[in-house]
């Protein structure tokens, strides 16, 4: 299992990254009423087949070869049901894979969202040939980051720089923390 | 609220002194393993280390990047440090701590910190 979610999100989207995506759209909205947490990673990569996304499920498929199990999807299907909520994944051929998780906002056994600001750096600053879309929302707040935006303001100026990269990591961290308002999620 | 006028004025503030990464064959490659074993393992905080060091320290011929399980997984989370015209070095258990340590005497003093390699009846 993985300790917090955020890490979860991290190793799906590699999923993403290998399916050749270019747009990767992540989206964490937390529903303090609903009791509801739903996270969501999509993309326009490669897609599955029907038999490849019945099989994802199962930790004993993988698409690499360097070892034989593959428990990405299965942790976060996991740490999913294990608070009383659901996980799907909706794909096809060409068409993108969508995974979605909802989890139980207050179950006992839902494991913190923690650090998002990490993982959504990381992936934006290690992938830089792939546009992602983030949306955080609590509630009635919300705030999205769009590298496509970024990159219209930056042209050719790499999101590695060491002021981007900065800008970028203050970006994330001071909205979520403006968008959460002091909710522990 | 941060805006993008902020990242704009960044942007001005850079004009012309944008230094141009040298990808030539002088480059070392840090490369962390991002799999679901690295990432269980704490490869996260380690990547986000090693690539906050090379900036901080402005050593423009070394780039940080991710790859996926290399295969070891036991031993997450691992790095490689690949130099022209040298061996690989396979750094294995990392921590951010180690990486300081990796980052300071490898990529800086050219030091293998042997602490920290994989054995090599293991690799």
């Amino acid at each position: 299992m993985m300790p917090e979610l955020s890490l979860n999100v991290l190793d799906v989207a590699q999923n993403s990254v290998r399916a050749e995506a270019s747009l990767i759209e992540i989206s964490v909205l937390a529903d303090t009423l609903e009791d509801k947490l739903t996270i969501q990673i999509q993309d326009n990569g490669c897609g599955m087949t029907a038999e490849q996304a019945a099989h994802v499920e199962d930790p004993f498929f993988t698409t690499r070869t360097t070892r034989k199990v593959g428990l990405g999807v299965p942790f976060f299907k996991l740490a999913a049901e294990s608070t009383g909520g659901s996980f799907s994944i909706d794909t096809a051929p060409g068409a993108g894979t969508t995974v979605t998780a909802v989890f139980k906002l207050s179950h006992i056994d839902r494991m913190p969202l923690g650090d998002m600001t990490s993982t959504i750096y990381t992936l934006i600053t290690m992938n830089e040939q792939i546009d992602f879309l983030y949306l955080y929302q609590v509630d009635d707040r919300s705030f999205t980051l769009d590298t496509r935006e970024f990159r219209q303001v930056l042209g050719d100026v790499s999101f590695q720089e060491p002021e981007i990269s900065a800008y970028i990591k203050e970006y994330l961290a001071e909205n979520e923390q403006e968008t959460r308002q002091g909710i522990a999620i | 609220m941060k805006s993008l006028e902020e990242l704009k004025a960044i942007r001005d503030r850079m004009q012309g002194q944008v230094g141009m990464r040298s990808e030539d064959d002088t480059q070392t490659r840090v490369v962390v393993g991002m799999a679901t074993c690295g990432i269980a393992s704490g490869a996260r905080p380690v990547l986000t280390a090693l690539s906050d060091l090379v900036q901080e320290k402005n050593l423009h011929n070394v780039s940080v990047t991710q790859t996926g399980c290399i295969g070891l997984c036991q031993f997450e989370p691992i790095v490689e440090v690949f130099e022209p015209g040298q061996e690989k070095v396979t750094y294995i258990k990392m921590t951010p701590e180690k990486a300081k340590d990796v980052v300071e005497q490898h990529l800086i003093q050219g030091r293998i910190v042997k602490d920290y390699i994989i054995p090599k009846t293991l690799g």
